[in-house]
């Protein structure tokens, strides 16, 4: 079978490469891995996040932006298109404080930021009287937020949904239940999968999450990606209690509230421990005190996708051109993004974006 | 035994006062909270949040959570509650937060 | 606080593994979610045989034995103890009273029983409606007998539930009964094998000469059922034979067959293999119920339908295992107290396989129609889950992401099996390749303000 790109992983980013591609009038087929293997994009966060991305790299705050900036009209699309709607609030986000020290150290380093962003970083600082106002179930030990207003959060799963149905609606091919197991390149890249199946491709963008870490040297990639497992809780339905998300909780549009998230290097663990869901537990009290009477209904420990400074990789191979890894641990944010513009650097453009300093050269690896 | 109520009570016990949804019943002290609100002609204890769908009791075993009622701002299944007395009962609000 | 072994689950397979592990030795604590031991098969038998001992019989009455020899044990009962996790080697989170604790044992011993296999059909998420089960418990726990109830589906449990409701003077309005003559015919091979097993065929016969003396209507060979009603079952109708029937009732119970209740041991990531005959999932574990996680038994229903006296046994083998790994008897000890206990064990299995296939499921509610509500929490429909295979979703958890299908708080107790089995038939894989829902904790709700506590706790 022969197809412009053969993408492998059909996660969001993967998804989200190949609805821009399809839209480019590019053929392309999606290889996705089966229902057990991890899978970041069923367990992430949902937030379509800016502020705090990029403190040391400006080009990924902006990036960032540009993606957030796309998020309302790329939904819509979507939603046109399939019927299905993804739903998506942008009403800002807050990055919550429980001490004055910790705000205003926050609020110094984003100054920094916004200077290098042309002043392009629109946020406020709430005290905590002006918070309880926009958030009246906020509790006393929060003694402030930073709003930023570029901030949102959307339902990842019903992108993905929808990601998929556009996908098959526009022509794209969708192979699920599928383990890749060697890539060659004779002339035209051919993919091979561990049942048998064979693809060839003219390219081929490796979007696998953390499965490239074996296929990315067979790509000619150093692909020095690592999980780092963050634990999630989600409560029984509620009354509206929180109105704008922030990093320690947002509610769902189901009406769960959604509660994250650790930082754990425990290599392939997905687990839940009873340590790391009690810290979110009390976290979450600390902000919203009438959570402790809600009930966790479930819980899950989703591994990110991380680089080693936690940006993400943008790289065309060289010792196999047309073949190109993608990767990043912001599937949700970044999915306009790499829906709208990542195909023009893909394709190589006039107007494409200059993600220079996504390249794995940045990596100093023998 | 009322014969109009849907189940027969074969051996009834004391009885204390219990609200649910704002009404007040006589209830066994100690006996299974869904089997009694059941016994006295409660059938429906919740609505889903889904659909607005009234359901009681289906498995009384805890392990389907149809039951769901709110005691005290949490939600617990009644099926797996015992009755006390004056304990205040609501049907679960997702809508809005009840003042307790 | 540390023990030797942990039981979950205090029916027939946790009261005799606990009291056994004792009797051995061992510092044993039981974790019992109810507040009186028995499981649901000896539910509440304390009392209940006190007051009903007549109405539910003389088997019912065995479990004081088991219920008698616990409170005579060493054994900690802990009882109203929800168990939510169990992590590291191994320590199990339980919430009790309002507070989530933690203990520890080298072993655990799961005992979690069975559930009712669920039988979506028009009109079961109705109040009124209920399981056989459900029934059962309302009657042992609480004495309460429904009036004009109908009873839907198929298996000797149906027909216990009748006797005890006639012997309580309340009889069912009908049985409206699923399996077909053909049905019982069909399974010839293991007619020897049910005449071994036969007490529990003079039972069954028993039981069915009590329905038909208390002139309960049974209509056989019925299908096209469906419960209606708007806010309240209201009645029901069926078709049996050529004959299209229609019933008012308020209660309907229904049934047609249990399944091993196999929550905990997923959520340990156990494996489970595809039983055909019993249609269900079943954990692998050898003969002394060992699985592949080293410390884990599993006794009773929980490893696979065998009824009560079949899961008495396998606590004890269970818990002899125990005391020999843990060296308080040796290998001949335990071969001498094990053996006449499988001898006895295959005797009460003897009957297992005819009665497995004279009463087979309901096939239309094994895979339902379109438009039948298969997620009762999250209200989801059967086409919903054939429309997400056609999207391409091979496995439960991709149409758990998709539609949110076992995400309510049951966490698919009620419609995993459907689910898997929906997907298998669509995508023509054995419900093996298909899989099974990720279960992970909790595994019952706890409150973020219990967890919260447990955070700041001293350990």
């Amino acid at each position: 079978m022969e197809t412009d790109y053969a993408i492998i992983g059909g996660g969001v980013v993967g998804l989200s490469v190949a609805w821009g591609l399809l839209r480019a009038g590019k053929t392309v087929t999606v290889i996705d891995g089966d229902d057990g293997s991890f899978r970041a994009s069923r367990g992430n966060f949902g937030l379509v996040w800016v502020q705090s991305k990029g403190m040391n790299q400006p080009r990924y705050a902006k990036w960032s932006q540009q993606s957030a900036a796309l998020w309302a009209e790329f939904a819509q699309e979507l939603g046109h298109n399939t019927g299905q709607d993804v739903p998506l609030e942008q009403r800002g986000g807050y990055d919550l404080h429980f001490s004055e020290e910790s705000l205003q150290k926050t609020v110094d380093d984003y100054e920094v930021l916004k200077a290098k962003l042309g002043g392009d970083y629109p946020y406020e600082v709430l005290g905590h009287n002006a918070l309880r106002k926009e958030e009246p179930h906020i509790g006393p030990k929060v003694v402030g937020a930073i709003l930023h207003h570029q901030d949102g959060h959307a339902n990842p799963l019903k992108l993905l949904m929808a990601l998929a149905a556009d996908l098959r609606r526009m022509g794209g091919r969708l192979v699920n239940g599928k383990t890749v197991s060697d890539i060659q390149k004779p002339d035209v890249f051919d993919i091979t999968c561990s049942d048998g199946t064979r693809i060839s491709a003219a390219k081929v963008i490796l979007a696998a999450g953390l499965g490239a870490a074996t296929l990315g040297p067979k790509l000619g990639f150093k692909a020095p990606i690592r999980p780092q497992r963050g634990q999630v809780l989600i409560t029984e339905k509620l009354p509206k209690l929180i109105n704008r998300p922030s990093l320690i909780a947002r509610q769902v549009d189901e009406g769960g509230i959604q509660i994250g998230a650790t930082n754990e290097e425990v290599g392939h663990n997905d687990r839940v421990t009873q340590s790391g869901l009690s810290g979110l537990a009390a976290d979450a009290i600390a902000a919203y005190p009438a959570l402790a009477k809600a009930q966790l209904v479930r819980s899950w420990g989703a591994l990110r996708v991380l680089s080693p400074d936690g940006l993400p990789i943008y790289q065309e191979s060289q010792d196999m051109p047309g073949a190109f890894l993608v990767t990043c641990h912001s599937g949700i944010t970044l999915a306009a993004a790499h829906a709208r513009l990542l195909p023009q650097w893909l394709e190589k453009s006039e107007n494409a974006p200059n993600l220079e300093v996504f390249s794995e050269d940045r990596f100093n690896l023998s | 035994m009322k014969t109009d109520l849907t189940f027969r009570n074969l051996s009834p016990r004391d009885c204390v006062p219990v609200q649910f949804d704002d009404v007040t019943y006589d209830l066994p002290l100690g006996e299974n909270l869904a089997a009694a609100l059941l016994s006295v002609g409660v059938t429906s204890f919740r609505n889903t949040p889904v659909s607005n769908s009234p359901r009681g009791p289906f498995c009384m075993m805890g392990a389907c959570f149809d039951c769901q009622v709110s005691i005290d701002g949490v939600i617990t299944q009644a099926c797996m509650t015992q009755v006390a007395e004056n304990m205040v009962i609501r049907r679960p609000n997702y809508e809005a937060w009840d003042d307790l | 606080m540390t023990y030797d072994v942990i039981v979950i689950g205090a029916g027939p397979a946790g009261l005799t593994a606990a009291t056994q592990a004792a009797q051995a030795g061992l510092q044993v604590a039981i974790l019992d979610e109810q507040p009186n031991a028995g499981g649901q098969i000896y539910r509440d038998v304390d009392r209940a045989s006190q007051n009903r001992g007549d109405i539910l019989g003389r088997d019912f009455a065995h479990g004081l034995t088991l219920t008698q020899e616990l409170a005579n044990s060493t054994v900690t009962h802990l009882r109203g103890a929800v168990v939510w996790s169990i992590e590291n080697e191994y320590d199990v989170l339980y919430t009790q009273n309002g507070r989530a604790q933690r203990i520890s044992a080298r072993y655990i011993i799961l005992a979690t029983g069975a559930i009712e296999r669920p039988m979506p059909i028009t009109g079961w998420t109705l109040p009124g409606v209920m399981t056989a089960g459900a029934g059962q418990i309302l009657l042992k726990q609480s004495g309460m007998v429904a009036q004009n109830a109908v009873l839907v589906g198929t298996g000797p449990l149906l027909y216990l539930l009748a006797t005890q409701m006639i012997r309580a003077g309340t009889p069912p309005q009908a049985m409206i009964e699923t399996q077909t003559t053909r049905d019982f015919i069909q399974p010839l091979s293991h007619y020897l094998g049910a005449l071994r097993g036969w007490p529990y065929l003079a039972k069954g016969l028993g039981m069915l000469w009590a329905i038909k003396r208390a002139g309960v209507p049974r209509y056989t060979g019925a299908h096209d059922i469906e419960i209606t009603g708007d806010t309240h079952a209201t009645g029901i109708t069926f078709r049996a034979g050529r004959t299209v029937h229609r019933l008012d009732c308020q209660t309907v119970y229904l049934h047609h067959g249990v399944v091993p209740n196999t929550q905990i041991a997923r959520s340990l990531d156990i494996p489970h293999v595809w039983d055909e005959t019993q249609g269900c999932f079943a954990p692998e574990r050898d003969d002394w119920g060992q699985t592949q996680r080293d410390g884990i038994f599993i006794a009773g229903d929980s490893a696979g339908i065998g009824g009560a006296k079949v899961a008495e046994i396998m606590g004890q083998l269970c818990a002899l295992k125990i005391a020999q790994l843990s060296g308080q008897h040796t290998p001949e000890q335990l071969t001498r107290q094990a053996d006449p206990l499988l001898r006895q064990l295959a005797r009460e299995r003897a009957a297992r396989p005819f009665l497995d296939r004279a009463y087979p499921p309901y096939a239309p509610a094994l895979l339902p129609a379109d438009d039948t509500i298969i997620c009762r929490c999250e209200e989801v429909t059967a086409g919903k889950i054939r429309d997400y295979a056609r999207m391409g979703c091979l496995g439960p958890n991709q149409a758990k992401a998709f539609g949110r299908a076992g995400m309510g708080p049951c966490q698919g107790r009620y419609c995993g099996l459907t689910v898997t089995q929906i997907l298998a038939q669509e995508n023509n894989q054995t419900p093996d390749d298909t899989g099974y829902y990720r279960i992970r904790p909790p595994l019952k709700p706890v409150t973020l303000g219990e967890l919260a506590l447990m955070d700041t706790d001293p350990e």
